[in-house]
C-alpha cells in the first residue's frame, strides 16, 4: 500500500453499538478498506473464537526462550553484588576459569536498565561500575552444564569498598541521606514506556518535579480553584513496591557467529532486543535476528537485552557456542524491575453540587536505581478540571531497578484519585458516580464509554441497593465500592502485516511482534480470516521473528490496536488481487467477488461460487503476498514519542468491587468485582475476557498482598520467592463478572483498542473505596494486609461521613 | 554419575545422571521434555508438575532418583495421539491460559482430579491448584474448563450413574 498521504472524506457510523451510533464525517487515508460493520453482522471477527495458539500450549509443544536446547548450548549464570552500595576493588574471576566444564567469564563493564549520570566523567576513573544495590550483576561464567555454571559463578572473588546505603524512601529523602548517584542523571524512555522526563533537576537522591506525564502538566490556577472549592479534601497515600513475577523469568539464548548473531528472547518487543544489542555490540541491524516463539508473560519489565542478555551476548562470543542465561527465581524479583512505590499528597476541591474546582498533586516514588516512578497521567487526561497541579519526584534508593509494569503509574495514581473523589463524594452526601457523571465529561471516547460502564455495571453490582456506610454490626464488614480506569489509546507508529495467499490455498500472515499471552496470533488470523471468508483457524499465523515485517511492541496495550488494521488492510489488498484473478471466471465484476465462509462467489450468486480453494487454483498462480501498513489514526494524534503514538482518545472501564473486612483479624477478602470495558471493537470477547480476569487478579493481589521487603541493614530483599512474596492463587481469586462494550470509534480499518492495562488499574481503588462503604474508614496505605488493615481501623484522623 | 532407568510416557528410558540431579531436569535436559516448566526450583509454583506412579508431585522437588522403575506421566504423554485429554480440551475452549507457561502444570493437576473425582466441585478445583502459581490470571477459566471436563468425563463414563 502506499504510504500516500491523500485523503477522501467518508461518512461513517461512530459510537457505542446498542446505545448510540451517529453519522459522522472523516476524513480516511486512500486505499484504506471500507469501514467494518457492527461485530453483529461480521463472521469472525467479535466471535469467541478459541486461542489459535492454545493446543501447543496445553500440550507442551509450545517453544519458550527457557525450552530452547542448541546443539553445543552452554548454560550461564551471573555474579551478583552481595551489598547495597560499594566501589569494586577487584575482581578474581581465575578459580571460576579453571572450573571443570567453563568455558568463558565475563566481567560487565556497562549497567543497563537503571538511570545513568548526566556526566559520565564523575565515574570515568572507576575501574569497575559501581554497586549501587544489593544483586547488581557483575559478571557471569558459562559452562557446559548448568551445575558448573552456578558452582563455578560462585567462586567469582569480588572485593568490596563499602559505601553508605538507603534502601527506604524517606531514608533516601532525608537531608543528610547517603546518595545513591553522585550528580544529575538522565534515563531514556524505553519501548516499554519507561524512564523519565529528561533535565529534571537533582537534589540529593531526589529528581524532579516532574509534571505530568504523557504529554500532561498543570493548568489553570490550583489556588484560584481552592479559593473556589465548598470542600477540600487533603490526604496522604501509600503504595508499595510489587516486582512483575512473570512465570518464565527474563532469559536469553545468545548465538554468536560471524554472519549473525541470533538471539532468542523472552521479550515483549523483538524489536527491542535487537536494537539495544545492536546498541551495545555496535553491530548493524540486519546482522542481528531475534526470535520469541512464546514469552512467558512480562507485565512491561520485559523489553532490550538487559545485562543478563549483554552478558549472554559476551559469553557466546567468548565461547563460540550458543548461551542460554535464564534468570532464577531470586534475580528476577531483584534485579529486572518493578512496580515503584508511591507516597502521594491529594488536595482536592470541590463546589457543593460536585464541580471539581482544583486538584493538586505532589508525589514521591522510589525505583532505586531507576528514574521514572510516576503516578500517572490520568489526573490530567480522565477528569474535566479546570485547575490542576501534578508534580512528582522520582527518589533513589539502593535498591533494584523499576522498570514499566502494566499501567506504569497510572495504577498508584487512580488508587489515589479515585478514593480522593469518593471521600468527597461522600464529604458532599453525594452517590459517588453521580460526583463522576459531573466530572467524566471531557470530549472523549473513553469519557463516552464510561457513562454508559456506569450505567452498566451499577445495574450489575446493584449499586443502588447498597447499605450505608458500615451498616454491619458484626465482627466481619461487608462493603462496595466504585472506581473508574483510564489509560491512553496508544497505536505502535511502524506495524506492518504480510499475507501470502498460496497456490494451494493456503493463507500466511506474518509479523515480527511476538505473544507474551494476550493473543496476537489469534486477533491477527482472526482479522485475515474474516477479509478472505475463511476460519481462524485457516490461517496460518508466523510471528515472533525480526525478520518478518516490523510489528508492535506488547506494552501499552498496543498490539491489538496497531497489528489488526495492518492484518486487514494486508488481506483487503490480498483479497481484491484474488478476486481480479477470479472475476471472470465468476462472470462478475472484481468489485462484487464476496468472501464468505470458506467459499468465493459474485454478489446476490452464492450458489454458483468455489471454494476458497477451487478460487485459488482457478487463479492458477504459486503465491500472491501483500504487505500493508498500519495507517495513522484517521483523527490523527495528540502526541507522538517515537513509535509510541497517542490519541486524544483513552480507553477504559469502570469497576465494583465487594469485599468481605473482618475487623477483629484484620484480613480483607474480596468477594466479586464486576468489571465493564471498552476496547474500541471488541476482536474476540473471550480472549479480552480472560485479559481482564487477568487485570483484576493482579489488581486484587496488588491491592491485598504484593509487598517486596527490603532488609534496610543489607537491601537483600527479603521475599525475593514464591512462596513468601504473596500472590493471589486460586483460593482468593474473587467471582469476577466481566462486561465489554462496542465502541467503534472510526479511527483504523478495525476500530480495535487495547485492554490490558485498563483492567488493573480500577482494581486497587474499587476496594479501598468498598472498604470504607464496609468499615466507614479508609484505608491510605497499601496493600491491605492484617496490619495496615488494623492500623486504618484504629486511626484517628478519619473523614466523618455526611451522606 | 549413576545408571537410572525410569519409564516417561510409557517409554523405558535410561539415563546417566549425578544424584543431586531432579526429575525436571532429567526431563527437560536429558529427554528433550521441555514442556514441563520450572518456575521457581523450590516447590512453590507447581509449574514442574508432573505424575509419578500416577500421583502429583512437583518434580523440581524430586530427585530422579525417587523415580527410578516407576511411571512418570509428563504433559506430553497426556493426549492420546491427536486426540487431547479432556481436561486440554477444556482448557482450549474455556481459553483457560494466557502466556502458556504455567499451563503445562496446571493441566497434570486439574486432569488428575477429574480423573480421580469427575464429581468435583469448585472447592475442589480451587485445591487442586492452590499450589499452582498463573501470573496471568487465568483461574476463573481453568476452573470453568476443569469442571466442564470433569462433567463430560463423568458423562462418558455414564450409564452406570
Amino acid at each position: 500500500m502506499s504510504a500516500s498521504d491523500e485523503r477522501h472524506s467518508r461518512t461513517v457510523l461512530t459510537g457505542i453499538v446498542g446505545d448510540t451510533l451517529q453519522p459522522i464525517a472523516r476524513n480516511i487515508p486512500v486505499g484504506e478498506p471500507p469501514e467494518l460493520p457492527p461485530n453483529s453482522e461480521l463472521r469472525v471477527i467479535g466471535k469467541r473464537v478459541n486461542r489459535v495458539d492454545a493446543v501447543p500450549k496445553v500440550t507442551g509443544e509450545a517453544r519458550y526462550t527457557f525450552d530452547v536446547q542448541l546443539p553445543g548450548m552452554l548454560y550461564a549464570r551471573i555474579a551478583s553484588s552481595t551489598v547495597p552500595h560499594a566501589r569494586i576493588k577487584s575482581i578474581d574471576t581465575s578459580a571460576a576459569e579453571a572450573y571443570p566444564g567453563v568455558k568463558a567469564v565475563h566481567i560487565l563493564d556497562r549497567v543497563l536498565s537503571i538511570a545513568q549520570l548526566r556526566d559520565p566523567s564523575v565515574e570515568a576513573n572507576e575501574r569497575f561500575p559501581l554497586v549501587r544495590y544489593n544483586g547488581q550483576p557483575i559478571a557471569a561464567v558459562a559452562a557446559t552444564s548448568m551445575r558448573a555454571a552456578k558452582a563455578a559463578a560462585k567462586l567469582v572473588r569480588i572485593e568490596y569498598e563499602r559505601l553508605p546505603h538507603v534502601t527506604t524512601l524517606e531514608g533516601a529523602m532525608a537531608d543528610d541521606a547517603p546518595v545513591v548517584f553522585p550528580g544529575p542523571t538522565e534515563q531514556a524512555a524505553t519501548a516499554g514506556g519507561g524512564g523519565a522526563p529528561p533535565n529534571l533537576p537533582q537534589k540529593g537522591n531526589l529528581r524532579g518535579p516532574a509534571r505530568g506525564g504523557l504529554g500532561g502538566g498543570g493548568r489553570g490556577d490550583v489556588q484560584q480553584g481552592f479559593a473556589q472549592a465548598d470542600y477540600i479534601v487533603e490526604r496522604d497515600y501509600r503504595t508499595q513496591v510489587q516486582t512483575h513475577t512473570p512465570m518464565e523469568t527474563h532469559g536469553l539464548v545468545a548465538d554468536w557467529r560471524d554472519e549473525e548473531l541470533t538471539l532468542y528472547a523472552s521479550t515483549q518487543f523483538t524489536l527491542s532486543v535487537r536494537d539495544e544489542a545492536a546498541d551495545v555490540f555496535k553491530l548493524p541491524k540486519e546482522k542481528i535476528r531475534v526470535i520469541s516463539e512464546y514469552t512467558g508473560g512480562g507485565f512491561g519489565a520485559k523489553f532490550g537485552i538487559g545485562n543478563y542478555g549483554a552478558l549472554a551476548i559476551h559469553l557466546s562470543r567468548k565461547a563460540r557456542a550458543p548461551v542460554r542465561l535464564m534468570l532464577d527465581r531470586r534475580e528476577e524479583h531483584v534485579s529486572v524491575g518493578n512496580r515503584p512505590s508511591s507516597l502521594q499528597r491529594l488536595k482536592l476541591g470541590a463546589r457543593r453540587d460536585g464541580t471539581v474546582t482544583a486538584l493538586q498533586v505532589e508525589s514521591f516514588g522510589t525505583g532505586g536505581v531507576a528514574a521514572g516512578a510516576g503516578v500517572g497521567f490520568a489526573h490530567t487526561a480522565m477528569y474535566a478540571i479546570p485547575n490542576l497541579s501534578v508534580e512528582h519526584y522520582d527518589v533513589f534508593t539502593d535498591a533494584g531497578p523499576c522498570a514499566a509494569f502494566r499501567a506504569p503509574g497510572q495504577v498508584q495514581g487512580i488508587f489515589a484519585l479515585e478514593q480522593a473523589l469518593d471521600e468527597l463524594a461522600h464529604e458532599l452526601g453525594m452517590d459517588p458516580l453521580a460526583v463522576r457523571e459531573k466530572i467524566d465529561t471531557n470530549d472523549t471516547d473513553d469519557a463516552r464509554a464510561r457513562k454508559v460502564e456506569r450505567r452498566i455495571g451499577a445495574e450489575r453490582a446493584r449499586w443502588s441497593q447498597r447499605r450505608p456506610t458500615g451498616a454491619d454490626q458484626g465482627p466481619v464488614k461487608r462493603g462496595i465500592g466504585v472506581a473508574q480506569s483510564q489509560w491512553a489509546y496508544i497505536v505502535h507508529g511502524t506495524t506492518t502485516c504480510e499475507v501470502r495467499i498460496r497456490g494451494d490455498g493456503s493463507v500466511v500472515a506474518l509479523t515480527g511482534a511476538q505473544d507474551i499471552g494476550t493473543g496476537t496470533r489469534t486477533v491477527m488470523a482472526q482479522t485475515v480470516a474474516e477479509e478472505l471468508g475463511l476460519r481462524a483457524d485457516d490461517v496460518d499465523t508466523r510471528i515472533g521473528d525480526s525478520r518478518y515485517p516490523a510489528g508492535p511492541a506488547s506494552g501499552g496495550s498496543r498490539v491489538t490496536s496497531s497489528i489488526t488494521p495492518a492484518a486487514r488492510n494486508a488481506a483487503y489488498l490480498a483479497a481484491r488481487d484474488l478476486a481480479a484473478r477470479v472475476a471472470q471466471s465468476l462472470g462478475a465484476s472484481t468489485e462484487d467477488i464476496i468472501f464468505q465462509d470458506g467459499r468465493v462467489f459474485a454478489r446476490g450468486r452464492p450458489e454458483r461460487g468455489m471454494t476458497f480453494v477451487e478460487a485459488v487454483k482457478t487463479a492458477n498462480f504459486d503465491e500472491i503476498v501483500h504487505r500493508a501498513d498500519r495507517r495513522e489514526d484517521y483523527d490523527g494524534y495528540r502526541a507522538k514519542l517515537g513509535d509510541l503514538h497517542i490519541s486524544r482518545h483513552g480507553i477504559g472501564g469502570v469497576q465494583f468491587a465487594q469485599i468481605a473486612v473482618d475487623t477483629e483479624t484484620g484480613v480483607v477478602k474480596v468477594e466479586r468485582i464486576v468489571a465493564v470495558h471498552d476496547c474500541g471493537r471488541p476482536i474476540n470477547p473471550k480472549l479480552i475476557e480472560s485479559q481482564i480476569y487477568g487485570g483484576v487478579i493482579q489488581g486484587v493481589s496488588y491491592a491485598l498482598y504484593e509487598e517486596r521487603h527490603l532488609d534496610p541493614g543489607t537491601g537483600v530483599q527479603l521475599n525475593a520467592n514464591i512462596d513468601q512474596y504473596k500472590i493471589v492463587g486460586s483460593r482468593e481469586t474473587p467471582a469476577i463478572e466481566v462486561h465489554l462494550i462496542e465502541q467503534l470509534g472510526r479511527q483504523s480499518s478495525t476500530d480495535a483498542r487495547g485492554v490490558a492495562e485498563p483492567a488493573n488499574v480500577a482494581t486497587a481503588a474499587a476496594i479501598a473505596n468498598a472498604f470504607y462503604n464496609a468499615t466507614g474508614k479508609r484505608i491510605f496505605t497499601l496493600p491491605m494486609t492484617p496490619a495496615n488493615v488494623l492500623a486504618a481501623l484504629r486511626a484517628e484522623d478519619q473523614p466523618e461521613d455526611r451522606s | 554419575m549413576m545408571e537410572l532407568s525410569l519409564t516417561v510416557n510409557g517409554r523405558r528410558c535410561t539415563v546417566h545422571v549425578d544424584p543431586a540431579t531432579t526429575l525436571v531436569e532429567v526431563l527437560r535436559d536429558e529427554l528433550g521434555l521441555t514442556g514441563t516448566k520450572i518456575g521457581c526450583d523450590r516447590g512453590a509454583c507447581s509449574a514442574c508438575t508432573v505424575w509419578l506412579d500416577g500421583e502429583v508431585v512437583a518434580s523440581c522437588m524430586t530427585f530422579a532418583l525417587d523415580a527410578r522403575d516407576k511411571q512418570v506421566t509428563t504433559i506430553e504423554g497426556l493426549a492420546q495421539g491427536e486426540q487431547l485429554h479432556p481436561v486440554q480440551q477444556a482448557f482450549v475452549e474455556h481459553d483457560a491460559m494466557q502466556c502458556g507457561f504455567c499451563t503445562p502444570g496446571m493441566v497434570m493437576s486439574c486432569a488428575h482430579l477429574a480423573e480421580r473425582n469427575p464429581d468435583c466441585t469448585l472447592d475442589d478445583v480451587r485445591g487442586a491448584v492452590s499450589g499452582h502459581l498463573c501470573r496471568c490470571g487465568a483461574y476463573p477459566n481453568i476452573f470453568k474448563a476443569t469442571l466442564a471436563a470433569a462433567a463430560a468425563m463423568r458423562q462418558r463414563k455414564g450409564g452406570n450413574t
